[in-house]
């Protein structure tokens, strides 16, 4: 109860903030240079959607497969120093990784992708790792036990009550990633960061905020989205609040 | 039916923790595996299943040695059950039950009948609890579909691992009575394992005695109370091991036994208990009555006899004296 009275509470002042912030906007026209330069802006929301599915898809594909690779038996002595790498790579700023990046690839999409991509990886691989790890170590063995085979506890039992943390992790790295990605700018990668750094450079809220504005929109409507898919994906009873 | 020959557990280097154990589990049996904790009783149960190796000596499953058996399939027509019931929280009470015929590539309509007909045998409304999951159970109904999904694929055997310790003692006593029931019927051999005297002398046909990996003593409850073989097992089974033995007589049999049986008594004054009552609770309700005997009762409640204490106690010198086969209750 008490519980549900903050959670409340906590709500409605975010949302009165955030509804402060609308007026604001709109009482300075802030988005008018958004109105006036449409036709750009769906080519920048273009690349800065593109950026963010192409380095997140990139960072699912590696990270959930290589924690899955070392929680199998076979490989489990690889996990420090997986894990280890993966750690690291997020220590460094990601400003810094897309200097290093430029340094090796040069400018442009690519670079920004696989800047992206790198610093996408580590929540959900260590999400996924976190998951997996966590599957009572009793349902393993009552699995093997009852004749199924190492794939089977992986697909039936593991995969399915790690799902919700796998889908946390997912969730996290690619709303971290639609922020970050407006630094691709910097290195010619394109996006709506484009707008927010040249409102900055000529002192104009109005680019400034046609550009910070869609992303927050889309970071929330894509976190909003995967809210939906963990519902449909993870089975009631593999939820947190059923353990 | 399943056999272990001379079998040796070492873990690592030199931690031996079942050492030469030779044991015969015949079909349509509870064999309880009992002991302290360390005691290697887990290791042995989970060794014919192949979720412990074996070190040296060989065990056998209907003759065949589980080494020359594919492991999979070895484990599918054996049922498991463990202490934590290790229903799958992400699937259905259902999905659960049949989680071994989906395995073994059963039709949905196989496993639909499959699954009503186990809910009706443990009580449980197979429409209520369908859709529901784990979570949702007490951890009675949670222990209990535990076992009918070891008994989903009709099982020759089953293994289990302290199936009702995490029950509280009220639950448990009424699960195992009922899987007694069960039992009665489907006559599965089943390895049991428990660190609980009381719970191994009413569950077992016969009870296997184990410390630092030896076996003691394999037998009868009724012998393992009234003749242990050491030390160890008199210690084990306790200073009240002959009133525990009491346990296993029902008071039905000592009455065949002396041609007690006797028509139209009338209903006096005095207490009664039911002929299936065993002969502890007999002599508890006389002490309780604070009279000298009580009257035994059949399922309809006519008087059928009456039984003292020294009827009792001459009943065990009988028994220890003949030595006969005493059948569980």
């Amino acid at each position: 109860m008490g519980k549900n009275v903050v959670t409340w509470t906590v709500r409605v002042i975010v949302y009165i903030g955030l509804l402060a912030f609308f007026i604001w906007v709109f009482s300075n026209s802030y988005l008018n240079h958004l109105v006036e330069n449409f036709e750009e802006f769906l080519v920048l929301l273009r690349q800065h959607i593109q950026l963010v599915a192409l380095s997140s898809f990139l960072a699912i594909a590696v990270a959930v497969p290589s924690a899955i690779l070392v929680t199998r038996p076979q490989f489990q002595r690889f996990e420090g120093v997986v894990s280890t790498v993966v750690n690291f790579g997020y220590t460094i700023p990601n400003m810094a990784i897309l200097a290093l990046m430029m340094g090796i690839m040069g400018i442009g999409f690519q670079t920004a992708v696989v800047a992206l991509f790198i610093y996408s990886i580590l929540p959900i691989f260590r999400n996924t790792l976190a998951g997996i790890q966590s599957v009572n170590s009793n349902l393993i063995d009552s699995a093997k036990g009852m004749g199924f085979k190492p794939y089977q506890i992986l697909f039936k039992v593991e995969l399915p009550n790690a799902a919700y943390s796998i889908i946390a992790g997912i969730r996290t790295a690619v709303v971290i990633n639609i922020g970050a990605t407006a630094l691709a700018y910097l290195i010619g990668g394109g996006g709506l960061g484009n707008w927010i750094f040249v409102g900055i450079n000529v002192f104009d809220n109005s680019i400034l905020i046609s550009g910070a504005l869609p992303i927050t929109i889309l970071a929330i409507t894509v976190d909003l989205f995967l809210r939906l898919l963990e519902r449909k994906v993870v089975p009631r009873g593999a939820r947190p609040s059923t353990r | 039916m399943i056999q272990y020959k001379n079998v040796t557990k070492v873990y690592g280097e030199d931690v031996t923790a079942v050492d030469q154990v030779s044991l015969d589990v015949n079909e349509g049996e509870i064999v309880v595996l009992l002991g302290p904790s360390g005691c290697g009783k887990t290791t042995l149960l989970r060794m014919v299943n192949g979720l412990e190796s074996v070190t040296d000596g060989d065990i056998t499953f209907n003759g065949e040695s589980i080494k020359d058996l594919n492991e999979i399939e070895l484990r599918r027509k054996i049922g498991y059950v463990i202490q934590s019931n290790g229903l799958f929280p992400n699937m259905t009470i259902e999905q659960n039950v049949t989680v071994v015929p989906t395995l073994l590539g059963w039709s949905k309509e196989d496993k639909k009948k499959r699954y009503e007909e186990l809910m009706e045998l443990v009580g449980l409304d197979a429409e209520d609890y369908r859709k529901r999951y784990p979570h949702e159970l007490s951890g009675g109904q949670q222990q209990r579909i535990g076992v009918i999904r070891a008994l989903a694929a009709d099982p020759p055997a089953m293994l289990m691992d302290e199936p009702f310790g995490a029950l509280d003692p009220i639950i448990r006593e009424r699960v195992q009575d009922e899987f007694l029931a069960i039992q009665r019927e489907l006559n599965k051999t089943i390895l049991f394992v428990s660190h609980d005297i009381d719970e191994a002398i009413k569950m077992g046909d016969k009870i296997a005695l184990m410390k630092d990996g030896q076996l003691m003593q394999y037998d009868k409850p009724s012998q393992i109370l009234q003749n242990p073989a050491n030390d160890f097992v008199a210690q084990f089974v306790g200073k009240d091991r002959m009133v525990k033995s009491l346990t296993i007589h029902r008071i039905e049999q000592l009455m065949e036994r002396y041609d007690l049986l006797v028509s139209s008594i009338e209903k006096g004054e005095i207490a009664t208990v039911s002929k299936s009552s065993n002969l502890r609770d007999v002599l508890s309700y006389i002490l309780e009555s604070k009279q000298q005997a009580v009257h035994v009762v059949d399922e309809n409640d006519e008087v059928i006899g009456q039984v003292d204490f020294a009827l009792v106690n001459q009943y065990m010198i009988d028994l220890a004296d003949s030595n006969e086969p005493v059948v569980n209750p």
